[in-house]
């Protein structure tokens, strides 16, 4: 099967790690993506604040793009790896199954263009093709370089895995857990999986916004993580790049390596650490180079 | 508003006004504005805001509700009662970060979020959102960069907010924003899409069939800006 990839605005900049080790994981996995020919931006977040029909327009316009460079294939799969992204694909479809006039009024409106929209395309997130298509069985297979040793502290953050998704619990989700842990890493126990970062907060109203992310580094220190891993841009943005600035605030310190989790899976793939974006962070992972050579990799 | 119907009704004279600020707390029945709430609802797709039993549940799930001058369920009580002007001018509204906590806790299913968006809506229509407050500013230049380009341009979107709302913001964050350019992650070009005509068109043509069109009359403008 192959997947049509969706990067959004992020994985293009600020998230472009993410979208080198994502595409690096897939290609070692043998996954097969395209990526979607002219995509436009989701409609996410703050465009839902201004105009709701046009965000709705926005999102209804990539999924019916990826109906269109699919018409060949038997399923419409669209991998969208960023949390907001992902929920706003996954709203427009629901919100366009409830409201056939509103749908009546969009596929109208697409049509003009050109387009179909059928809704039959699958909106996936990528843990939840690695972990239910792919599997955890064949990703153990493949692990290269196990993670021994590493203390994994899996976040989510909130919009991978509420309202509308439904691959993982929306409270207590376990699917990267389940991951690291075929990966041979150690994973954290915590509360702090599905919490808010603080989301754009921290580019408009950082009083309110460092908090949030300071709650959840601390906490992952507290539980003696050696890592946090993440799934969206915004979160791995926030989580790492502000650090400097929530221990001024906070005279505290919350130095901790912030990686998205297809950089560790990746390196647990025994991936080269350079094609998973890996020198774009703002730290350097040393500490868990250290782990893993200490933990002599064991090759499977 | 609440100063001149006091000044009014008690017949305060202009020296008392000057030596203290009067606000009165609360308002009369007359005042509240009822169709606040089915505006609301309607444009949250049919929240039943009715069936909130006031349990706060949302408030105790929201992450920054402490922050907020009206936690989430105040804010469905006081949008309900019609508290139009306070609801609209307040800071919940701009500080939700759509973290769908409140929504997926909810016993009685109500989308929290989704109402939370229709008054960040409602806000920026009638024009009570904070003029220089970032959030909103932040989300009008996206919408416009994504109305023209078809796509959002971190760099030059962030630039803009930082100068219309605190330029010195932007002095803070250039270090931050010189470190992710080093890294390739951020850069100062325009991100477009192709078929920008056809993308602009599709927009405009939800617009006018757009069941959410709110005219504001300009007597509640006046208003909002007297509060
Ligand atoms: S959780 Fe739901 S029912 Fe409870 S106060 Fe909030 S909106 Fe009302
Ligand atoms: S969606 Fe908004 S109101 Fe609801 S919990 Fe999150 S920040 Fe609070």
């Amino acid at each position: 099967m192959k997947y049509i990839y969706y990067p959004g605005c992020s994985l293009k900049s600020t998230g472009k790690l993410y979208e080198e080790s994502l595409l690096a994981v897939f290609d070692a996995l043998d996954i097969k993506y395209e990526e979607l020919k002219d995509w436009n931006c989701c409609g996410a977040t703050a465009y839902m604040a201004v105009d709701e029909k046009k965000a709705f327009v926005l999102a209804a316009r990539n999924i019916a793009l990826a109906e269109q460079q699919f018409k060949e294939e038997e399923e419409v799969n669209i991998v969208a790896p960023c949390s907001a992204c992902y929920m706003i694909l996954l709203k427009t479809q629901k919100f366009l199954e409830d409201n056939p006039e509103d749908m009546a009024v969009i596929k109208a409106a697409l049509k003009e263009s050109g387009l179909d929209y059928s809704a039959k395309a699958k909106i996936r997130h990528p843990i939840d093709v690695l972990v239910n298509d792919v599997g955890v069985q064949e990703i153990t297979r493949r692990i290269n370089k196990p993670l021994k040793g590493i203390r994994v502290a899996s976040y989510y953050g909130c919009q991978t895995v509420r309202p509308y998704s439904t691959f993982d619990d929306q409270r207590n989700p376990v699917t990267m857990d389940e991951l690291f842990k075929a990966a041979g890493a150690e994973v954290v126990e915590w509360t702090m999986k599905t919490r808010c970062c603080g989301a754009s907060l921290t580019g408009t109203i950082q009083e309110v916004a460092l908090p949030l992310s300071y709650i959840i580094l601390h906490e992952a220190k507290k539980r003696r993580a050696d890592v946090v891993t993440t799934a969206c841009s915004l979160c791995q943005f926030n989580l790492e790049c502000y650090q400097t600035n929530i221990d001024a605030k906070f005279k505290t310190d919350t130095k901790i390596d912030v990686i998205y989790f297809t950089q560790l899976l990746g390196l647990a793939l025994g991936l080269d650490p350079k094609k998973l974006g890996i020198n774009r962070l703002f730290a350097q992972p040393e500490n868990l180079y250290k782990i893993m050579e200490g933990g002599k990799p064991v090759y499977v | 508003m609440d100063k001149t119907v006091f000044a009014e009704s008690f017949a305060l004279d202009n020296a008392a006004k000057d030596i203290v600020e009067i606000r009165r707390r609360i308002k009369y029945e007359g005042e509240l504005d009822k169709s606040f709430r089915d505006k609301i609802a309607k444009s949250a797709h049919g929240e039943k805001l009715y069936g909130c039993i006031q349990c706060g549940t949302c408030s105790a799930a929201c992450p920054v509700s402490h922050y907020m001058d009206y936690t989430p369920r105040k804010i469905i009580q006081m949008v309900r009662e019609g508290f139009k002007e306070e609801v609209l001018t307040s800071s919940t509204v701009w500080l939700c970060a759509s973290c769908y906590a409140c929504t997926v806790e909810c016993p009685k299913g109500i989308k929290i979020t989704d109402v939370m968006y229709a008054l960040k809506r409602e806000s920026i229509l009638g024009n009570y959102y904070p003029k220089k407050s970032p959030a909103s500013i932040l989300a009008n230049n996206f919408f416009n960069q994504v109305l023209n380009n078809g796509r959002n341009s971190e760099g030059p979107l962030l630039i803009k907010m930082y100068l219309k709302t605190n330029p010195f913001m932007l002095f803070k964050n250039m270090a931050l924003g010189f470190k992710l350019w080093m890294r390739g992650r951020i850069s100062l070009k325009t991100e477009k899409i192709k078929d920008r005509k056809a993308l602009k068109k599709l927009l405009q043509s939800v617009e006018d069939k757009s069941n959410y069109k709110v005219k504001v009359n300009s007597s509640s403008l006046k208003e909002a800006s007297a509060v």
